[in-house]
């Protein structure tokens, strides 16, 4: 259905090949997994299959692809709309309506069928994605899982034989990204339709994967081989792969069914065994909120939330989306006033307090790290930041004058080997964030709090991040991490607070809450439980003593 | 005698049929001076909106027209007392009057005000507040979406180019206030001037991402497909539009301008539309897109239309026949005669408050389920 043969993209200006002599070929019918680490040319791979590469993004591409027998040489995207149907990063982005149905109608008026298929296939495909209550909502008011199902619902009233995501449910909460990979499972099953993936959450969809692509970058050759084998030696893995290659199961485990089959010796080896108590000893109290009541417009996203956040503690928020996460982040840096209650970070009421004294006191990474940088270049933007942090006039003499170079420091201890001169946009995700890091960093505030600080990492950016997480706690600031991320939570927060619907549901230390409920159990506890373990590092060191 | 479905089952009317009627209304405004009238007409229009509108964000227009009227109508009052020219009669109050050298003759600040100055500003502000109430009533009653989808086809490109457009501006909206959050994370003011280039700066940077996104979406989509058409029918289509458009714009204002002479007027518009459509039809030809439930336009559509035109009419030939019923007199100011035709004209147009189908719920509608998930940062 889809082959490359042969292919070398080459974009203009840049030194060395985005991808390098790339031979692929995806037969009808299989769902195809395309890995690897970010920046390593999976989008390239991908956008390569209808066009977009080099049609639209420029540059040469050498070799031949061809799609359903056309050639991507003499047919540019446009042309390939009925056979290839593909869906970008932000769905949101590429919506050219404004109301569910006219959005699944604009393909096929694109591609000008007659009205009568227009509407069996409208009614076909809002049925198959379970959008049939949304027709008539206007795009901008769906959630991101429904954002993501209408753009796929988009593409498939064509009836493409080739889907093509890219990395479809990073943004996602775990229910969300259920919801898409269920649609994806039936169109597969049902439909007969080929489906080529990207994604960086692989523990979400590598046991649905019928094949992995296995872009290494760096010009090394892609690997294609089945999921099984290509995870036993991949250097990205799911904590499933990671505990089956550590047990040394054969073949590795891709879901928590199989490996839960294999696990019964593991846990009889780790006995009664319990994990290494981790963490340190939290220190005093820096921020405090009291009957916190908040929201924006007409909702009440937080109805009375009472909390405390200690030096030498990461917390890790979690709940689902519009669960007032980002609220109670943004009440804490006094972005939004309280509609009752009271917040107190370091003695102070930050939104009484100019943004000045505030960064001082408590940092911010938005979700979006991007909105935080505004200079042309990485050193600018460092050398700004420098001067933000050592700006006269502060009151509290907290921690040393900001020197020259201390936000590049920290950005060479976060991520080192950044260039000076380098955009900020043109970063990957990962530097991005480790740059916005830096910069909030830079005024020593002892309270750091990050939104969803993982969205686009792949596992390796994830590790070093949770290792700098790690550290700044023990220098003893206080670290709060809204996440959707159960992973990340378990490997690096001490306590994790659940939030629903605006009220805290769960408090406690990370171990207890996340192995009492299956939504936010990763995926070791799932395998080895009723036994209290959550990390493969865990296990490792457990296995190491014994 | 049960009414046909067209009538009965819930959809949006065709959003040209609201343009028309509300059309028709602010041509009966035009022609009169007479405040009874001008307020009949302004609440013909409010009565078929709160009749008709949806939940959708545009259908607040009517409210926003609404008050931009009062502001004219306060500002022609305020502007005539202070420097109008003064007509005699009854003096309401006098301002302190300014003495200015006699270079500036015939330039008046201040002065004695009178009644009947007052009444003509006021009736002047009415005719313009209600002409912006019909506008503001078409706009809260048609789907600007809608009305795009009706373009010819040749128009299409440029249709796609304003609703990418019109989708722009509330992203922008957001995007500002997460910028403007974002620098309050760094230690910076969000007000002020200095905070313009700022905010701007990541604001613009952020649109032009999302535009490129959308661009590779749309031609993955299959915008713009097959249009490969020979050059020489390019040209010819092109040729015939530009040629239509000025034939139309020359002959209106041979209509329009009393001066100008009637029989070319005419003429050359009618010759105007035909190139045009003409040009229109052969872009349109080329273009293999079809329509998902294009707007039908059946009975509703001609009775809303129609109720407008004929309250343009009534207006019209009232004026043809009794001008003075049409302009009441200020000076001396007498009480506005109420003119029969006329009132059954205006009053006409309210009959689609009734006889139109009720909007679809849905568009615009936020149903019970999942909230809109936007949180600030």
């Amino acid at each position: 259905m889809i082959d490359f043969d042969r292919v070398t993209v080459t974009y203009d200006g840049a030194p060395a090949p985005a991808l390098t002599d790339v031979t692929l070929h995806v037969p009808e019918g299989e769902l195809c997994l395309v890995i690897g680490r970010t920046g390593s040319g999976k989008s390239t791979l991908l956008g390569a299959v209808n066009g977009l590469v080099p049609h639209f993004t420029g540059g040469r591409l050498a070799g031949r692809v061809t799609v359903a027998g056309r050639d991507t040489r003499d047919h540019p995207p446009r042309e390939l709309a009925d056979v290839v149907g593909f869906v970008g990063q932000d769905p949101a982005a590429g919506f050219v309506t404004d109301v569910v149905t006219d959005e699944l109608a604009y393909t096929m008026e694109s591609i000008g069928l007659p009205p009568d298929v227009m509407r069996r296939r409208i009614e076909d495909t809002l049925d198959l994605l379970g959008l049939a209550d949304l027709r008539d909502r206007p795009l901008a008011t769906l959630s991101g899982g429904q954002q993501q199902r209408v753009a796929i619902g988009s593409v498939l009233t064509a009836h493409p034989r080739v889907l093509v995501l890219d990395e479809p449910t990073s943004a996602l909460d775990p229910p969300a990204a259920e919801e898409v990979l269920a649609a994806l499972q039936r169109l597969v099953h049902d439909l007969g339709l080929t489906v080529l993936l990207a994604e960086h959450r692989l523990e979400r969809v590598v046991q649905y994967a019928d094949r992995i692509v296995h872009v290494p970058g760096a010009g090394r050759p892609v690997e294609v081989d089945s999921p099984a084998r290509v995870m036993a030696t991949a250097p990205i893995a799911p904590p499933v792969v990671e505990l089956g290659r550590l047990a040394g199961w054969d073949p590795v485990p891709l879901s928590i069914r199989d490996a839960r089959r294999l696990a019964g010796p593991l846990r009889a080896q780790l006995g009664g065994a319990v994990p290494a108590r981790r963490g340190r000893p939290p220190g005093a109290g820096v921020a405090e909120v009291r009957g916190l009541v908040a929201g924006y417009g007409s909702t009440v996203a937080l109805r009375g939330i009472d909390l405390v956040l200690r030096r030498r503690e990461v917390v890790a928020l979690m709940g689902r989306n519009g669960a007032g996460k980002s609220t109670l982040l943004g009440s804490l840096v006094g972005l939004l006033r309280p509609r009752a209650g009271t917040v107190t970070v370091d003695g102070l009421a930050p939104y009484r307090q100019p943004p000045r004294e505030v960064v001082r006191r408590i940092g911010l990474v938005p979700q979006d790290p991007t909105d935080l940088l505004y200079a042309e270049t990485v050193a600018a933007e460092c050398a700004q930041a420098d001067a933000d942090a050592a700006e006269p006039g502060r009151t509290g003499g907290r921690g040393s004058a900001a020197e020259p170079g201390r936000t590049r420091d920290l950005l060479d201890r976060l991520a080192p080997g950044i260039d000076g001169r380098a955009h900020p946009r043109d970063l990957s995700e990962g530097q991005r964030l480790a740059l916005a890091l830096a910069i909030v960093l830079a005024s020593t505030p002892p309270i750091l709090l990050l939104d969803e600080p993982t969205r686009g990492l792949d596992y390796g950016a994830k590790a070093r991040l949770a290792a700098v997480l790690a550290d700044l706690a023990d220098r003893g600031h206080a670290v709060l991490l809204a996440t959707h991320d159960v992973e990340l939570a378990a490997d690096v927060a001490d306590r994790t607070i659940v939030l629903a619907d605006g009220e805290i549901v769960a408090d406690g230390p990370t171990r207890d809450v996340v192995t009492q409920s299956p939504s936010f159990a990763p995926q070791v506890a799932k395998i080895l439980a009723p036994d209290p373990w959550l990390t493969v590092t865990d296990v490792r060191s457990a296995l190491n003593r014994g | 005698m049960r009414p046909p479905a067209s009538f009965v089952v819930p959809r949006g009317l065709h959003p040209g049929a609201w343009w028309l009627w509300a059309l028709g209304l602010a041509t009966a405004a035009s022609r009169t001076r007479n405040p009874v009238l001008l307020l009949l007409i302004a609440a013909v229009a409010g009565c078929v909106v709160a009749a008709r509108r949806t939940e959708a964000p545009w259908a607040k227009a009517y409210a926003t027209f609404l008050k931009l009227g009062l502001v004219v109508i306060a500002i022609r009052v305020v502007l005539q007392s202070l420097f109008g020219l003064p007509l005699p009669g009854h003096v309401l109050l006098t301002l302190p009057a300014v003495d200015l050298p006699s270079w500036a003759a015939g330039v008046r600040i201040g002065g004695p005000v009178t009644r009947e100055e007052i009444a003509a500003a006021a009736y002047d502000g009415l005719r313009l507040a209600t002409l912006l109430c019909c506008l503001g009533a078409a706009n809260a009653l048609a789907n600007p979406f809608r009305l795009l989808r009706c373009l010819p086809g040749a128009l299409y490109e440029a249709g796609v180019a304003v609703v990418v457009a019109m989708s722009f501006a509330p992203q922008a909206v957001t995007a500002v206030g997460r910028v403007r959050a974002a620098r309050r994370l760094r230690g910076r003011p969000d007000r002020g001037i200095r905070a313009l280039r700022g905010l701007a700066m990541p604001v613009l940077e952020g649109a032009l991402e999302r535009s490129v996104a959308l661009a590779a979406s749309m031609d993955s989509r299959g915008y713009g497909r097959s249009a490969g058409l020979p050059a020489r029918t390019r040209r010819l289509t092109a040729g015939l539009v530009l040629a239509g458009l000025l034939g139309v714009c020359a002959g209106t204002y041979g209509l329009l301008d009393s001066s100008a002479s009637g029989a070319l007027g005419l003429p050359l518009l009618g010759a105007g539309a035909a190139f045009a459509v003409a040009g229109l039809t052969l872009g349109g030809r080329r273009v293999s897109r079809t329509r998902y439930r294009p707007d039908p336009w059946t009975g509703p559509e001609w009775l809303t239309v129609a109720s407008g035109l004929i309250a343009a009419g009534a207006f019209v030939i009232t004026g043809a026949r009794s001008p003075a019923a049409l302009a009441p007199s200020v000076a001396p100011l007498v009480v506005p005669p109420l003119p029969a035709l006329a009132a059954v004209g205006a009053l006409l147009a309210v009959l689609p408050a009734w006889l139109t189908p009720r909007p679809a719920p849905g568009h615009g509608t936020v149903h019970s389920g999942q909230p809109a998930a936007r949180e600030p940062v």
